[in-house]
């Protein structure tokens, strides 16, 4: 099975639980080595890269179940975000030089402003394991957002969400694709991935069963069949 | 918003009370100490040997408390720096296959040192990092164990179990001048001292430091304070805030474009690194390096130094490492003498003869030192599991453990 993204779109890869949606996710942000397949990221192939590798080339993800710095507080969660884009050497840091101290500043504020962009500034100074699950969730795509991406996995972000929560977040990911980020999700709620992606693909045992935009995937008999079964 | 500015102030200020009362208490310490004493001395040089172990725990809590990597075998690091400091300030070498004396200036090896510690560090975490957990506290383990091995076995280099002797004292050449230039202990010496860096058999005049107790303090003070400014520089920077990343969650951190391998090897050499810097500095000091004193019981002690103080913490370390030496070489040596006169005072004096199964209350207690010294160490995490001054971020981790209900936790945060 193949996949394209193309650059500025928003996709969406849907299928059945165990269908493998997570686990590609894995292979191409390089937390698992693929064992067969190639990933091409802006024309370079990335494929069995290192995790940090892929971030710094512009890949960033949040995960299914979250995975934040529980005990540092949300400014310092998205302060190690914009870890891979600052330059501080060791030396820079241990010696607190001017050029340091400038760029950590510089950092601060930009981490301010991806808070306040996800709508949690007020929380800065709270552990993340302290705020509601909600607003974990958004942290953790501030987080993402921080490492300057081209390319946004979110891995069911709206998952255990309200139906006001899911609606926020559908303005969220709008407010992310003006910032020029392709987004590339995988999500279980129909109405999120109906209402926001221009293109969906469909996994169902590590294969793909369907393409198309939102209309066309709705009306697809394999798809049907995949998630209810087949009619008798 | 009341409440959180609240917090971050109370901790600022609960961290800066404690470094004003430390640098105060380094001021007077000696001052007083002459006075009360009438000019012994022996309290300075009990201080500065204290300042040693505060320089290990300040290097093991970046490993084990910013970077949550549980090293047991701190001391082989240790034993490195002074060692290289021993080898290369002594006539040591005149009898290895190099036949030929090195003496290197005191200021020189203390970087020197550093830099040994930190690439063995390095050299000790390239191949073991990928390991987590408890995995890798036993791989350092077994390095605690090989490097005192080595002394012991490589007796041309080290002269095995006799230990170096005869190490060089630091020293400033003469045209350096500054409070110690008219003090009596510390004058100008014109003979076989100080060496020439560069041409070693050349000597300069020079004021050594000699056996001069408050010469050694007031360099290990600043030794110290040089310490604490670097590593707190380091825990609030990019990197400082890596090793804090890594220690929540590896995967994440990593999946965020750190590169945890590089991440973690730095956290085990600038930890290397401190060591070595106190190694060096205890070679000079004593004079004596023996293999025996880099035993696996000095690593746990800086470990509980760290623990008990508070992992993570600078000041919580520092105060650790002072209380933990203050019971282990003042308290518990002096309890059996202060429980034998007490007996005396309170008129329970026929315990202190010996009767039978009975050593006299003297023997009795010098034989259950260290049986106390677990009471004192059981009794201080039980009162206080987050150690004596716990960083924000373990008292809030150890409050999660306990109470389970997320919203409470803030409120218990503030508090404290």
């Amino acid at each position: 099975m193949s996949l394209h993204i193309k650059r500025g779109e928003v996709f969406a890869l849907i299928g059945p639980n165990g269908a493998g949606k997570t686990t590609l996710f894995n292979n191409v942000t390089g937390l698992f080595q693929p064992t067969a397949g190639r990933v091409v990221f802006d024309g370079r192939d990335i494929t069995g890269s290192k995790p940090h590798q892929v971030a710094r080339l512009g890949i960033a993800r949040t995960f299914q179940n979250i995975r934040l710095f529980d005990f540092m507080t949300c400014l310092d969660n998205v302060r190690v975000g914009r870890h891979v884009r600052m330059h501080a050497t060791l030396w820079d840091s241990l010696f607190k030089l001017p050029r340091e101290r400038r760029e950590e500043e510089k950092t601060t504020e930009e981490a301010m402003d991806l808070l306040r962009f996800v709508g949690i500034a007020k929380h800065a100074n709270q552990y993340a394991r302290n705020l509601p699950y909600g607003q974990q969730r958004r942290l953790e795509i501030a987080r993402a957002l921080a490492t300057d991406p081209k390319l946004l996995l979110l891995d069911e972000p709206a998952a255990g969400f309200t139906p006001q929560e899911k609606v926020e977040l559908m303005q969220l990911v709008k407010k992310i694709l003006t910032r020029g980020i392709t987004v590339f999700l995988i999500e279980h709620d129909m109405k999120v991935v109906m209402g926001i992606s221009e293109r969906i693909v469909v996994l169902d045992h590590g294969e793909k069963i369907a393409e198309g935009s939102p209309d066309e995937v709705r009306k697809d008999s394999k798809v049907i069949e995949a998630y209810l079964g087949k009619s008798a | 918003m009341m409440t959180r500015l609240h917090l971050r102030e109370r901790i600022r200020d609960r961290d800066q009370a404690i470094y004003g009362i430390l640098i105060l208490g380094a001021l007077v310490f000696p001052m007083v100490t002459l006075f009360i004493t009438g000019g012994s001395s022996a309290y300075i040089s009990q201080a500065s040997h204290a300042g040693t172990w505060v320089l290990l725990a300040i290097g093991l809590n970046v490993v084990v408390g910013f970077a949550g990597l549980l090293d047991l075998g701190y001391a082989a690091f240790f034993a490195i720096g002074a060692y290289t400091y021993a080898m290369f300030a002594s006539s040591q070498l005149g009898s290895s296959p190099l036949h030929h004396n090195y003496h290197f200036p005191f200021w020189m090896m203390l970087i020197l040192g550093m830099i040994v510690a930190a690439g063995f560090g390095a050299l000790l975490g390239f191949p073991t990092l990928r390991l987590r957990g408890d995995y890798l506290a036993i791989v350092t383990l077994g390095f605690g164990e090989i490097v005192p091995n080595l002394v012991y076995n490589l007796p041309d280099w080290t002269s095995g179990i006799n230990g170096i002797g005869g190490i060089d004292k630091p020293w400033f050449p003469a045209w350096i001048t500054g409070p110690w230039a008219g003090a009596n202990s510390i004058s100008v010496i014109h003979d076989s001292v100080c060496r020439n860096p560069i041409a070693q058999t050349q000597f300069i005049p020079c004021f050594s430091f000699g056996f001069d107790p408050i010469a050694y303090y007031v360099l290990i003070v600043i030794l110290i304070f040089g310490a604490v400014i670097l590593v707190t520089n380091l825990y609030r920077s990019r990197l400082g805030r890596a090793w804090m990343a890594i220690r929540e969650d590896e995967v994440a951190a990593a999946a965020m474009g750190i590169n945890t391998v590089t991440t973690k090897l730095l956290a085990f050499a600038i930890g290397a690194s401190f060591s070595g810097f106190a190694g060096a500095y205890y070679g000079a000091s004593f004079g004596l390096v023996s293999p025996d004193d880099f035993l696996f019981v000095v690593s746990i002690t800086v470990l509980v130094m760290v623990v008990l103080g508070g992992m993570g913490n600078i000041t919580g370390v520092i105060i650790g490492a002072l209380v933990i030496y203050f019971v282990l070489n003042t308290l518990l040596p002096s309890l059996a003498s202060n429980a034998e006169s007490l007996a005396n005072t309170v008129g329970l004096g026929s315990l202190n003869a010996q009767n039978g199964d009975w050593p006299g209350l003297y023997a009795e207690v010098q034989r259950m030192q260290f049986l106390i010294f677990g009471l004192i160490l059981v009794l201080i995490m039980l009162l206080r599991p987050q150690g004596l001054f716990p960083s924000r971020v373990r008292e809030q981790e150890l409050k999660h453990a306990a109470v389970q209900e997320e919203g409470s936790a803030v409120e218990e945060g503030v508090r404290v």
